[in-house]
């Protein structure tokens, strides 16, 4: 039963993909391969290794975690940082006025143009994509964050100075609870937007990654490459996505109940 | 202390932090803490960015990001809208094709410039084509929520009259979306700039703020002009971003009355 | 003029099935203003949504002026119990009230006309330029009222109209709506809590049961004369059949004897 309601879902899928197939056959143009070379072609940069790697291919092994790891330090430093930061700036009206326009304008900068900048402070590597990643997505963080810092319910905040709570279990017991939400939905945007980040620094300046493959490919006109690789982004973008909201299920509920409780 | 200190002003607190910024950008590279052959001093930054405002090429480049911009917003916004309504009024349609596009919408849409360098031969159609994609899916999205939004007993009322759909569709649910609408086309408004400038960077050749940016690089006091063009790409990005938030407000204030106000 | 005859309608299935409307049967005929009471939630908004063709009831038939009503019949005007939910925040005021009117084929100028008019009559002179959310919970339900009223329909559904208004600006619009009966000759039922209102404003009295709604009185109203807000209420007749309504309403039997 399960499966024909999932079935009855997504029967469009197959359809797009014989279609697509009969077409790009049909047409030959090589701009647009068929779907089914573009699977072996993934198979082949990627999924042909040997069984003691999990047929990971030498190739998927260096680039995919090296994407990754860019991906999740940038996310988890613009996280901290952003959080810390909109934190303060939830909490204290004056500070908050004082860097408000400073805020504007530096989220409102593209990021992209600042990766020029950072290739010439940074040079090629690691560090530079990271920091395009931190200052491109550590807005919707920060400003999420002190959104949700600045309406914490005055009720909860009272009640913790009633029983003398302590400056730092204010922070940790009452404020940042309640704050989570907001971050949640700060932090799930910029994971999105994190990915994005990464393939563009990596297509201007990286000498590997999952970008660096697919700059790599259509340099050497393998179209099938870059049709692959910006499948494998899809899917990375998806299963990042689908991974993050399951843990977000799974940490507000656990504050859900320990709200609940206490 | 009264409330009418100068610090009560968000205004003045809002420059003196600017200024301070500036102040202290200054002093760390005038006191060598920051060597400005590596991080040029802020002064010459901003003496750099405004002499650009009366540089003809560098406005050339700005005319035609802003081009590109503008032209792929539109036919996103465009095309977005109907597809939306289509999507919200058919709801079998929309079963069917859900799948299909939450396959398509979580890939990076800069993974696109490196396909749209191959297919296009004119950078300004590749810059337009790759910004469509990218700015279709917020504008997409917030209509499809927004007609979800829309209070049902509104819609009754118009049937009560005896209107028939297309007038239930055109005075009750394009009004009440609109300001969902106007929300996605602001954050299409900056996502298509990203792409923009992404797509400037990797073509190289054609002009746009990009172009200009990586051509800058091979100059001696190159820093200088990259920093200053990153900043009129900020200042253009808080212009629009407030003329959308302006328009908004005065275009849907009756819906701000309602939601209170905070976004 | 309306016909319904062994209504009955089940809101969902399986185990969550609410049945609201048990076979009800009602005729009511071309002028006549009649009043439904009942205990809330009993399904005096279901029987008025069906009869308004915005809901699909599972059973029985309604005809109207001999055409079954299976989508919203022309000519109909309902003022909804949520009247705020119902008035159009986008719009200012008088738009709200001459919208409609955009279906008699009137021109700019004489929806306008008729917008401040209906305005005028539910004592909201000079507000047609306000929105709807700028206004009281009172006012709004007014502006409904007023939409309604300008519309001129032949058959009026009124779902507790006048529950968000002061007691002097409640027998206004009571008055108010005997006056545009009589003008328009229209046909009006209306739905409300109070039973006094119902035996003051009505010709008929219809009191419907709980869980399902069936209805278990059908009162005529014979008062004498035009009615008037004091004269009438101090008519013995008027104080025997609001008696005989809060009977119905309570579950006992319509004889006072009968209920020891
Ligand atoms: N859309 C719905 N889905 C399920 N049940 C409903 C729905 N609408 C109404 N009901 C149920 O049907 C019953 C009758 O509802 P209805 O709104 O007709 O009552 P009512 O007589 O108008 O009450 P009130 O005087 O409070 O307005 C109620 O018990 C309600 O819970
Ligand atoms: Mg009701």
């Amino acid at each position: 039963m399960r499966f024909l309601r999932v079935a009855g879902r997504l029967w469009l899928v197959p359809v797009v993909l014989v279609a697509w197939e009969v077409a790009t056959r049909t047409a030959e143009d090589i701009f647009f391969p068929p779907p089914t070379v573009i699977a072996s072609r993934m198979h082949e940069l990627w999924f042909s290794g040997p069984a003691q790697h999990l047929w990971l291919t030498e190739g998927a092994l260096e680039n995919i975690p090296t994407s990754l790891g860019r991906i999740f330090s940038g996310w988890l430093l613009a996280g901290v940082i952003g959080i810390a930061l909109g934190i303060m700036l939830g909490r204290s009206e004056r500070f908050s006025q004082f860097v408000d326009p400073i805020i504007q304008f530096g989220r409102a900068i593209p990021p992209p143009a600042l990766l020029p900048l950072f290739l010439a402070l940074f040079a090629i590597g690691t560090q530079m994509q990271v920091a395009t990643i931190v200052f491109g997505i550590i807005w919707p963080i920060l400003l999420n964050a002190s959104d949700g810092a600045r309406h914490v319910d005055r009720l909860h905040l009272e009640t913790a100075s009633a029983f003398g709570f302590s400056r730092g279990q204010r922070l940790m017991r009452v404020i940042l609870p309640s704050a989570m939400p907001k971050i949640f939905a700060g932090l799930r945007l910029s994971l999105s937007l994190a990915l994005i980040l990464m393939v563009i620094s990596e297509l201007v300046g990286s000498t590997n990654g999952i970008g660096f493959q697919l700059l790599d490919a259509q340099r050497s006109y393998d179209y099938p490459g870059v049709w692959g690789s910006i499948v494998l982004l899809g899917v990375l973008g998806y299963v990042l996505n689908t991974a993050f909201l399951a843990a977000e299920r799974r940490i507000l509920s656990w504050h859900r109940t320990a709200n609940q409780t206490t | 202390m009264t409330g009418r200190s100068p610090l009560s002003s968000r205004l003045l607190c809002g420059a003196a932090g600017v200024a301070g910024l500036f102040c202290v950008m200054e002093l760390a590279g005038r006191s060598g803490l920051i060597d400005p052959i590596v991080f040029p001093l802020a002064s010459t930054v901003v003496s750099r960015a405004a002499a650009l405002a009366a540089d003809g090429e560098f406005l050339a480049d700005v005319a035609s990001t802003l081009g590109a911009w503008a032209a792929g917003l539109l036919i996103a916004v465009l095309v977005a809208v109907p597809t939306g309504f289509l999507l919200g009024t058919l709801p079998r349609v929309e079963a069917a094709l859900r799948p299909v596009l939450e396959f398509l919408r979580p890939i990076p849409s800069v993974a696109l410039i490196p396909l749209a360098l191959l297919l296009f031969s004119d950078r300004f159609d590749m810059k337009v084509a790759v910004i469509v994609y990218a700015a279709w899916w917020p504008v997409l999205i917030n209509t499809m929520y927004g007609l979800k939004d829309v209070d049902p007993l509104a819609k009754e009322t118009l049937r009560s009259f005896g209107f028939g759909r297309m007038a239930v569709l055109w005075r009750v649910s394009l009004p009440s979306t609109a300001p969902f609408i106007a929300t996605g086309v602001r954050l299409a408004a900056a996502i298509a700039l990203i792409l923009a400038i992404s797509a400037e960077l990797l073509a190289g050749g054609a002009s746009g703020i990009g172009t200009f940016i990586i051509e800058a690089g091979g100059s001696p006091d190159a820093l200088e002009y990259i920093i200053a063009a990153t900043i009129w790409a900020g200042i253009i990005g808080v212009v629009s971003n407030s003329l959308f938030t302006l328009a908004e407000r005065r275009l849907f204030h009756w819906h701000l009355a309602r939601t209170g106000g905070t976004r | 003029m309306l016909e319904i005859s062994n209504l009955d309608h089940t809101y969902g299935s399986g185990p969550g099935a609410h049945h609201a409307l048990g076979g009800i049967d009602l005729r009511v005929t071309q002028g006549e203003l009649v009043c439904i009471v009942g205990p809330s939630g009993c399904g005096k908004s279901t029987l008025l949504r069906s009869i308004a063709g915005l809901l699909k009831p599972t059973g029985g038939t309604i005809t109207l002026n001999g055409t079954p009503v299976d989508r919203t019949p022309d000519d109909l005007a309902v003022v909804f119990q949520d009247y705020s939910r119902s008035l159009f925040p986008w719009m200012s005021v008088g738009d709200n009230v001459a919208l409609p009117l955009r279906r008699k084929g009137m021109d700019r100028g004489q929806r306008r006309a008729a917008a401040e008019e209906a305005l005028e009559q539910v004592g909201l002179a000079g507000a047609s330029g306000k929105y709807p959310w700028q206004l009281s919970g009172g006012m709004q339900q007014r502006v409904s009222i007023a939409r309604a009223l300008a519309y001129r329909p032949s058959l009026l559904l009124m779902d507790e109209p006048f529950g968000s208004v002061d007691a002097q600006t409640r027998e206004d619009l009571e008055d108010l709506t005997l006056r545009v009966r009589n003008h328009h000759n229209m046909t009006i039922l209306l739905i409300t809590h109070d039973i006094d209102e119902s035996v003051y404003v009505g010709d008929r009295v219809v009191v419907l049961a709980k869980a399902p709604a069936t209805v278990v009185g059908d009162l005529r109203v014979d008062l004498p004369g035009p009615r008037d807000q004091i004269t009438t209420r101090e008519n013995p007749a008027f104080v025997h059949l609001r008696a005989e309504v809060g009977r119905l309403v309570r579950g006992m039997r319509s004889h006072p004897a009968a209920a020891s």
